[in-house]
């Protein structure tokens, strides 16, 4: 017992923690960002596994991680392309075509893997670390928080970023007003279409990112299927969060101690399926919401398609 | 849409048959286009990838509809698929987004495969299997009864709730796969196995599980009861507009815990109808994540039931065609995916498409 709770072990549980929270605090910042403007982005999923692949893809063939992660985000925005003008623009349902992309990109992403790297399995080097001089001298907390890839520090950065922009910026007001009352937002002279088509496309960006993050620095390669619900998640999060930045950063950082909590008692050896840790984190909100379930301030337009002059 | 629209665009006719033979013909104009449109552009794909389209969806449909094994399969396929349809025709039509169909699916199967091979042995097989089908349902009403709770009295928004539900839900199938249930004659983790000659019987001398009937059955009996009775109107109020079902005297909080019971109850019959329809056991890790690729056939359906047995149909015939393929052309089962969501969104976008074409010719 002493080995589990020595000091290498908590570093090294903490260091996951954080590793595997960052592509859900991506996801669930990008989601959230849909949701404030009205659109429930349920294709987030394979946003995330679109972002994961090419980000895999760009970063595998040129060799830098900076590459990827562009090349990731880039695949994010494509997806968010197609369900910007599929349901911002002519008003599909937003969960038909949500379900569809996520199923599309599970079943693109798993052929090309199939057909491109299904006899090599080819990994990453892994990705060299930004130390921060003198935090990360601390015992156990300086291993684990602050000696992280450069593009972690960015991601808990846009949290504050994400904060500034929903309460200080015009366009954080009209994200907002987009989502709760978007004839209200048409009549002041502002384009709704274009308001939501912006949030689409960042929530695309954000998720590509933390889909390329999730292969090229957490696992080192692409895998099909390797976002296992991830995107999900974030949906989850983003709504729990009530449209608050940093709650997005907390849930994150939940879930990431849980799934790590999971890898590390399998190093452990301790003898229980990783099914009852896996459970953990969604039995910890479950519990919460019953205690405090109080009503969920989403959007008031959350999901409806927008159409100019209709009842 | 187009069941408004049609009989005014129509209405000029004089002979009211020609005009249901017109209004048939153009609705399976309206779904065969797209389809086709939907394999061209998967075609490319292939193409893109090196094999040969052609020869892969003539393999596809040998296989899934034409060879009489493919076709039993094919049947037996759709059988879970109505169940899971039925249940989400139930919660959208009343407003409800119960996405936790995966876990109650699972819920329901590892109950179903728990139960039964005990029950056979000390009862009539027949009452054995009505007894774990009932268990199975009560299983998942009670898994949704939190989210059915939350949402009825404290406004908790369904969609995170199921969602977690869902992913509690299959976590702990395996939990109780692994740890509770787990046959201790095998190595592998699994419940014990259902012997055959005690399975669902089969459909005449084919391999078609009759519990495809019991799906039929099931669905239609829901359409009806969601468009002909009193309840069923009553829970389309609640669908359309919460407030004006409560000013109407309907009592909503009660109303939504019937939506979610019977919801999920049809989705846990679902898992039984496969564990003792056809799987016979359930293996630690499996999740066949049917729920998924049902939601949105459910909204192309336009939550009708005659109209979902039809996509349902489409849906089992792509899997096993796809699954066949996979094994013979060196495709990877995947791509009935790739397929699947392809097909959903052009005929998403068909349905968009003829709505603005007969909004304007009215006006």
């Amino acid at each position: 017992m002493t080995g589990l709770f020595s000091e290498v072990f908590l570093s090294a549980l903490l260091f996951g923690a954080v590793t595997a929270a960052i592509p859900l605090l991506l996801a669930g910042l990008g989601e959230q960002m849909s949701e404030k403007a009205g659109v429930l982005n349920i294709g987030i999923e394979g946003m995330m596994l679109a972002g994961a692949y090419l980000g895999f893809v760009g970063a595998f063939y040129s060799g830098s991680l900076w590459f990827g992660f562009l090349t990731g985000a880039a695949g994010g925005v494509a997806v968010a392309l197609i369900m910007a003008l599929l349901c911002v623009r002519i008003g599909l349902n937003q969960i038909v075509i949500g379900i569809a992309l996520t199923l599309g990109l599970e079943g693109l992403t798993a052929l090309l893997h199939h057909f491109q790297f299904s006899r090599s399995y080819p990994r990453l080097p892994a990705a060299d670390a930004t130390v921060i001089p003198l935090l990360s001298d601390i015992p156990v907390i300086g291993p684990a928080f602050f000696k992280h890839h450069l593009i972690v520090y960015l991601a808990v950065a846009l949290v504050f970023a994400m904060s500034y922009l929903y309460r200080r910026t015009q366009l954080g007001l009209n994200l907002q007003a987009a989502g709760d009352k978007p004839a209200a937002l048409d009549v002041a002279g502002i384009d709704v279409i274009r308001t939501r088509t912006i949030a689409v496309l960042s929530t695309g960006a954000l998720a590509g990112l933390g889909g390329a993050y999730l292969a090229n620095v957490g696992a080192g390669l692409f895998i099909p299927f390797i976002t296992n619900g991830a995107g999900f998640l974030g949906i989850v999060l983003a709504m729990l969060a009530r449209g608050r930045p940093v709650w997005v950063l907390f849930g994150a950082l939940l879930f990431g101690v849980c799934l790590s909590l999971t890898t590390a008692m399998q190093v452990a050896g301790i003898n229980i399926p990783t099914d009852v840790i896996q459970m953990l984190p969604f039995l910890a909100v479950m519990i919460m919401l019953v205690l405090f379930g109080r009503r969920a301030s989403l959007p008031a337009a959350l999901g409806i398609p927008y159409e100019r002059g209709a009842r | 849409m187009s069941i408004d629209t049609a009989p005014s665009a129509t209405a000029l006719d004089a002979t009211s048959s020609a005009a249901t033979r017109r209004d048939i013909l153009h609705r399976l104009l309206m779904t065969l286009g797209p389809i086709l449109a939907a394999l061209v552009i998967a075609g490319c794909i292939l193409l893109a990838v090196g094999v040969d389209p052609l020869a892969y969806y003539g393999y596809v449909l040998e296989k899934g509809l034409f060879s009489p094994l493919g076709i039993q399969q094919t049947l037996t396929r759709m059988a879970p698929l109505l169940f899971l349809a039925a249940g989400l025709i139930v919660a959208f039509r009343a407003g409800m987004w119960n996405l936790g169909g995966d876990g109650q699916f699972l819920l329901g199967a590892v109950t179903a495969a728990a139960s039964a091979p005990v029950l056979v042995e000390i009862m009539p097989a027949w009452l054995a299997l009505i007894c774990s089908f009932l268990i199975a349902m009560v299983v998942a009403m009670v898994w949704s009864l939190v989210p059915a709770l939350l949402r009825a009295y404290q406004g908790v928004n369904e969609i995170i709730t199921t969602l977690m539900m869902t992913f509690l839900g299959t976590s702990f199938a395996n939990v109780l796969v692994k740890l509770v249930f787990r046959d201790p004659g095998t190595t592998v983790p699994q419940t014990r196995t259902l012997p055959v000659e005690d399975r669902l019987p089969r459909l005449f001398d084919t391999t078609i599980t009759s519990g495809l009937l019991l799906g039929l059955a099931t669905i239609i009996i829901v359409h009806l009861v969601m468009t002909r009775t009193a309840f069923g109107l009553k829970l389309r109020i609640v669908g359309a507009n919460p407030r004006a079902a409560v000013h109407a005297g309907l009592g909503v909080p009660g109303l939504t815990i019937a939506v979610f019971a019977i919801s999920a109850g049809l989705a846990g019959l679902a898992g039984a109808v496969d564990i003792i329809g056809v799987q016979g056991n359930v293996r630690a890790d499996w999740n066949p994540a049917y729920g998924l690729a049902v939601i949105p056939a459910v909204f192309l359906a336009r939550m009708n039931g005659f109209a979902a047995i039809g996509f349902v149909f489409l849906l089992s015939m792509l899997s096993i065609g796809g699954e066949s393929a996979a094994r013979r052309l060196g495709v990877p089962n995947h791509f009935t995916l790739v397929l699947v969501s392809i097909v959903l969104i052009v005929l998403a976008l068909a349905e968009y498409v003829d709505h603005r074409y007969n909004q304007s010719r009215k006006a």
